[in-house]
């Protein structure tokens, strides 16, 4: 690329003076702007935007708790009590950071979902999806230490329960343990760290979203039909269609979350994480937050410790090699009918694993959990691969703007309007 | 567009339906729902109950329970005047210090004191209760899957032990107390109290009111909490409206 002012054609002059020298308002232009976007979005593709804004929700609100909180095992809950009643909507501040937390699960779930049934891991969109896997790890590394903020029963228990989970690796598993605690067991080191990393981590996640937004910026994104525009008609200008069609779906978000936090603020959380951290007590049953609970009950499915802990591991491992177990060439699941119900019932197995989690380890919970966690992964592993090579896709449409406008061949799959006549 | 809100619907909603799994299930009783008038959305404290139930609370509760998140001043909040106030805080003697002289003294508390906790430490609380801590109240209400209704029948649940069943030494039987022994001795006798208004204190009355105050304690932002919300959700639903209307304006071309 030459060097030299850029050649901008901002027609402000202040304006036009910084982009000459730093284009960042070209850029804005190609990339929010006039960036090419299928024409055929349904509302998944909020999720993606909503999730973003929640992440600055959940800095905002997090910076200015920081600034009221105290990382100290004997003031740690009182401190957030004292959020809750002297500071000026410190109660607000912290509900909607808790309840953002959830709300940011719910999103990225949605997000997620969307993307396995339409096959936006598939190429060229693999590393998009691995950035994104990574995000989800990274978000799930930050929610469990700010968990353990509070300093409640569940914060502590939950902390001991999850940190011990390391020490089932051979040889490393006691040093690594010993790491995160900062000592011998989950106290005042282990509350520290967890929150001096609570407060790094979601930088770090926003480094990472700037990747993912980079490369979908380059493959473009994927479309419920699946497949790739092919010129001019089968997309729009991101601005103004999909930020007005984003600003709908925020503000729907937006009643969501209000609805939470404003009725129902504690109803997510768990009644002992207001008992303050007892190291001589434990609750009578241990259960982290719900967004975890699916994983929770993959790890107890298991009778071996280890085992249970790489099962556990290896549900969010196998997210990662997903764009080459599934082979087959049709991205979206309306064109795939065997796949589409084998997804569904993953669906189905990912909702009865997030409410054996909750129950207690034992009969029958414990059997359900273990078919469950069978299924979800011979999803990946063996349907997925299988039916690459045996499944008889459904015809495809010729191009998004066909199957859109009216023309094409619809897919039995998508035989409502792809697209809402909005 | 509805199939797929529907189905976007159904994800949230199965989401959030699912967690109740998450309360930990253990051997208790269902909880009766006590018909309190602070549950449900524009739902207020009743102030007298929860001025009767502070009565309660310091003349009887406060002999073990602390609720050392509480302070005096956060009284007014129950409609109690800054002189009632100042009057309440001014009988305890609250230790402070140290003076010039580098020694602790004590004071008559002032309405900016937290609430004075009945014992020292821990080990003061259990040795004075056969070993039992008598947990702190501040925040008790959040503290117990039920909330107040489990407070309410926790305290109107006490009752002789089914045939068969030894309870351990010092334990007494509670219908709604998780594994039904509980520490506490039965805290509330009928006409414990002297209600100013006249109130007659059975077991009953003086429950309520005690727990209206403890929920009270536990969430003192609650109204103010749920006023904002209805503003919030009316204006959110109005802005929604809104962003459809602009939405389909801007997509009307392109059909």
């Amino acid at each position: 690329m030459a060097s030299g002012l850029h050649n901008s054609d901002i027609p402000n002059p202040v304006l036009r003076w910084i982009d000459q020298r730093m284009p960042v308002f070209t850029m804005m232009q190609k990339e929010y702007g006039s960036f090419p976007t299928p024409r055929n979005f349904n509302y998944f593709w909020n999720f993606g935007a909503l999730a973003m804004v929640n992440l600055m929700i959940m800095i905002a609100t997090g910076i200015f708790l920081a600034m009221h909180y105290t990382p100290h095992t004997s003031m740690a809950f009182d401190s957030v009590e004292r959020i809750m009643r002297d500071v000026n909507f410190g109660w607000l501040l912290r509900y909607v950071h808790a309840n953002g937390a959830s709300m940011f699960f719910i999103v990225v779930y949605i997000h997620i979902w969307r993307g396995l049934y339409y096959g936006s891991y598939k190429a060229p969109r693999e590393l998009l999806w691995i950035l994104g896997v990574v995000i989800f790890l990274l978000m799930m590394a930050t929610a469990f230490m700010g968990y353990v903020l509070p300093w409640g029963q569940m914060s502590f228990w939950g902390a001991t329960v999850i940190t011990n989970l390391f020490s089932a690796f051979p040889v490393v598993g006691e040093w690594i343990v010993q790491l995160l605690w900062g000592g011998f067991s989950v106290d005042n080191p282990t509350l520290n760290r967890f929150f001096a990393l609570h407060y790094l981590l979601p930088f770090v996640i926003v480094g990472v979203v700037f990747l993912h937004v980079v490369a979908l910026h380059i493959t473009g994104s994927n479309n419920p039909l699946g497949v790739e525009p092919k010129g001019p008609q089968d997309t729009l200008p991101f601005h103004p269609y999909y930020t007005a069609k984003d600003s709908f779906g925020l503000v729907i978000y937006f009643i969501v979350f209000a609805v939470l936090v404003f009725f129902a603020p504690n109803y997510l959380g768990h009644p002992d994480n207001y008992i303050p951290a007892d190291p001589l007590v434990t609750p009578a049953h241990i259960v982290p937050e719900w967004y975890f609970l699916p994983f929770y009950a993959i790890l107890r499915a298991v009778p071996d410790k280890l085992g249970g802990v790489l099962l556990m591991f290896g549900s969010i491992a196998v997210l990662f090699v997903l764009p080459w177990l599934d082979g087959s060439p049709v991205r979206s699941m309306r064109f795939r009918p065997i796949a589409r119900i084998a997804f569904l019932l993953w669906t189905v197995a990912f909702f009865v694993l997030l409410w054996c989690g909750g129950k207690p380890a034992e009969e029958p919970y414990v059997t359900i959990s273990r078919f469950a966690t069978a299924y979800y992964f011979a999803y990946f592993l063996v349907i997925l691969p299988l039916l690459a090579r045996l499944e008889k896709p459904l015809p495809l449409p010729e191009s998004i703007a066909r199957a859109v406008l009216g023309g094409g061949p619809l897919p039995a799959g998508a035989a409502a309007k792809p697209m809402e006549k909005a | 567009m509805l199939r797929n809100s529907l189905k976007a619907l159904a994800i949230v909603g199965g989401l959030i339906a699912a967690t109740p799994g998450a309360q930990a299930a253990g051997e208790s009783v269902a909880i009766p729902d006590a018909g309190f008038s602070f549950n449900g959305i524009f739902g207020t404290y009743d102030r007298a109950s929860a001025q009767r139930g502070f009565q309660v609370y310091q003349q009887v509760c406060a002999s073990c329970h602390a609720a050392h998140l509480l302070s005096y001043r956060n009284l007014r909040d129950l409609g109690l005047t800054e002189a009632q106030v100042a009057a309440i805080a001014s009988q305890v003697q609250i230790q402070d210090g140290p003076n010039d002289e580098g020694q602790m003294f004590e004071r008559p508390g002032r309405p900016s004191d937290r609430f004075r906790s009945p014992f020292p430490n821990p080990q003061a609380a259990r040795a004075s209760n056969n070993g039992a801590m008598p947990p702190d109240l501040s925040v008790i209400a959040k503290a117990r899957a039920g909330g107040a209704n489990y407070l309410y029948a926790l305290l109107t649940g006490y009752e002789d032990p089914p045939a068969g069943m030894t309870l351990g030494e010092g334990m007494n039987y509670n219908r709604y107390f998780p594994g039904h022994q509980i520490a506490m001795a039965r805290p509330l006798n009928p006409d414990q109290v002297e209600y100013a208004d006249g109130t007659p204190a059975t077991i009953e009355n003086m429950s309520r009111d005690v727990s209206t105050f403890l929920a009270w304690a536990a969430e003192p932002e609650a109204e103010e909490r749920r006023a904002m919300g209805v503003k919030i959700i009316i204006f959110l639903t109005l802005l929604a409206g809104l962003a459809y209307v602009v939405k389909r304006k801007v997509w009307a071309n392109v059909h």
